[in-house]
């Protein structure tokens, strides 16, 4: 089972997003305003486009695209020594909103991952921690 | 030219040691400091004003001053990674402009090598705030973030790793003739010390796709100092002045929907080169962050040396090298590549610009004018900043 680090709190902008991650939601904030890019992301107490507090969470459908992504062959981070080669990613999700990640489910991360493959979300259980981590598996082709 | 000539680089000095065990990262300060003040033929006490970037043991700008013993009028504590030293430059020309101090002293010093600080490859510490919470699980390692724009500019203009590689092979070039790096590189065991072709960077190791080993940074000991003086100053020293004649400031960071490929040069550049009155064609020489290859292309775009994603082409056929005779030649230190980089490069910057303004590199140009230093620091994929000073040739 996956050992990568937890969200750690007492951190009041992002606990919202990591108790819909326990239930299986990926949320993010649009800001009620009519302002010119209502898409708040990562999460704050206020939008950085209009300076707004009136902030709404929503949940996205979890599909998105890769914006971009490295493999990374040497972390000397425990929880990530062991794990061999793996994907860190910028997914650019279809509400509007781009977030870190890690794409997983690939054979060989180094030639499964390309930019502008479709992504779907899945909370990948950690085996330590209250928090599962979302992370992206590519959208099987029809 | 038009720009007003109102404060100078007077002094500089490079700690000369990349590998210094017993050493502090205070006494690599002072001894850069002492020597950049002899340089100058300025004395321990004309300092009126100290910019520090919080790097030395003691507490930053709040013990520096108590460590030397001196009572400035301006202490300047701006902290913004590796481009610190081109913001602090920006700010003691304007501190100096505005008649708040005549002598400054940047510094840096730091034991990164002799510490095994595994800056690139390690994990980040600190409380958790906004922005790590949505990051740390995921492993993003230094490079990791670097490497991501690296992807996105192949992606989106069809850069090439041989492409990439030209920017190593010149920064290499420039290293074996200096031999403060090439001392550097044998004192961190580099695995041939010599000339390196494109082929030999694309054989190196990935440390994180698509950035190869040769694409990265050395991590060194290591520091300097650097003295910028007024008008008046100046024209009293025992070298001839190098002016400061514009600068730029800026920070960019991720957002949704934005381009990874531009960075905060983008806006620094244009600010700095404007101040100046002068553009990127007439730069002799381009002292760029080279934190990575992709750092370096991303910001000689950014500045206006070519257009957005021309990079490639750009640089193809060896123009950055010192002697290609087409200019601007591109770190003629060696760079961090292949000579300094304890882990904010900034100085390094001002240090090798204001050589060859003066006529003393180890790779000179001949009849150098116009040199710009940027700086940039933070994640060049995510938070940064880009500092951008313009130097010229009394």
């Amino acid at each position: 089972m996956a050992k990568r680090p937890q969200p750690r709190f007492p951190e009041p902008h992002t606990e919202p997003f990591w108790e819909g991650a326990q239930q299986g939601e990926l949320r993010y904030q649009r800001c009620n305003e009519d302002c010119g890019d209502p898409v708040v992301f990562y999460p704050r107490h206020h939008c950085p486009d209009c300076g707004s507090d009136d902030l709404d969470w929503h949940v996205s459908k979890g599909e998105g695209t890769v914006y971009t992504f490295s493999v990374v062959r040497q972390n000397r981070m425990p929880g990530f020594i062991d794990l061999g080669a793996y994907s860190v990613a910028y997914v650019d999700l279809d509400e509007g909103f781009r977030m870190m990640s890690s794409v997983v489910g690939v054979d060989d991360p180094t030639t499964d991952i390309q930019i502008g493959q479709r992504v779907r979300v899945e909370f990948e259980e950690q085996e330590e921690g209250d928090y599962p981590i979302p992370v992206f598996r590519p959208i099987e082709e029809d | 030219m038009a720009q007003e000539r109102q404060a100078a680089i007077v002094g500089i000095h490079e700690y000369p040691l990349r590998v210094a065990p017993g050493v502090s990262a205070m006494n690599v300060k002072v001894d850069s400091i002492r020597a950049a003040l002899d340089d100058a033929g300025l004395k321990w006490s004309d300092i009126d004003a100290i910019y520090d970037a919080q790097d030395g043991e003691a507490g930053g700008g709040l013990q520096l001053a108590a460590y030397l013993g001196l009572r400035p009028t301006v202490l300047d504590t701006t902290q913004v990674g590796g481009s610190s030293y081109e913001f602090q430059a920006a700010h003691a020309m304007r501190d100096i402009a505005a008649g708040k101090c005549n002598v400054a002293v940047l510094s840096y010093g730091s034991t990164s090598a002799s510490n095994r600080v595994a800056i690139g490859t390690g994990g980040r510490g600190g409380p958790a705030t906004w922005a790590t919470n949505m990051e740390t699980p995921y492993g993003a390692t230094l490079i990791a973030n670097y490497a991501m724009v690296k992807q996105r500019h192949m992606f989106e203009y069809g850069t090439t790793d041989e492409q990439f590689a030209g920017i190593s092979v010149a920064t290499r070039h420039h290293a074996m003739r200096n031999p403060e790096a090439v001392k550097a590189m044998t004192d961190l065991q580099f695995v041939g010390v010599n000339e390196i072709t494109p082929q030999d960077v694309l054989d190196s190791r990935i440390v994180a796709d698509p950035l190869h080993l040769l694409e990265c940074c050395m991590i060194s000991d290591g520091g300097g100092a650097v003295i910028i003086a007024s008008a008046e100053v100046a024209r009293n020293c025992k070298k001839p002045p190098v002016w400061l004649i514009g600068a730029g400031e800026a920070t960019k960071y991720r957002e949704n929907g934005g381009d990874i490929t531009t960075s905060a040069g983008a806006q620094s550049g244009p600010i700095a080169f404007g101040e100046a009155g002068v553009s990127p064609d007439e730069i002799d020489i381009a002292m760029i962050y080279d934190s990575f290859t992709i750092t370096v292309a991303v910001c000689l775009e950014d500045l206006g040396f070519c257009p957005k994603g021309e990079i490639g082409a750009y640089v193809e056929g060896g123009r950055l090298a010192f002697d290609s005779g087409e200019g601007p030649a591109l770190n003629t230190d060696g760079g961090g590549l292949s000579s300094n980089h304890p882990g904010m490069r900034g100085i390094f910057l001002l240090l090798e610009g204001a050589r060859q303004l003066r006529g003393e590199s180890t790779s000179q140009v001949p009849d150098a004018k116009l040199a710009v230093a940027h700086g940039n620091g933070g994640l060049l994929g995510g938070t940064h900043t880009g500092g951008t000073v313009i130097l010229a040739k009394d």
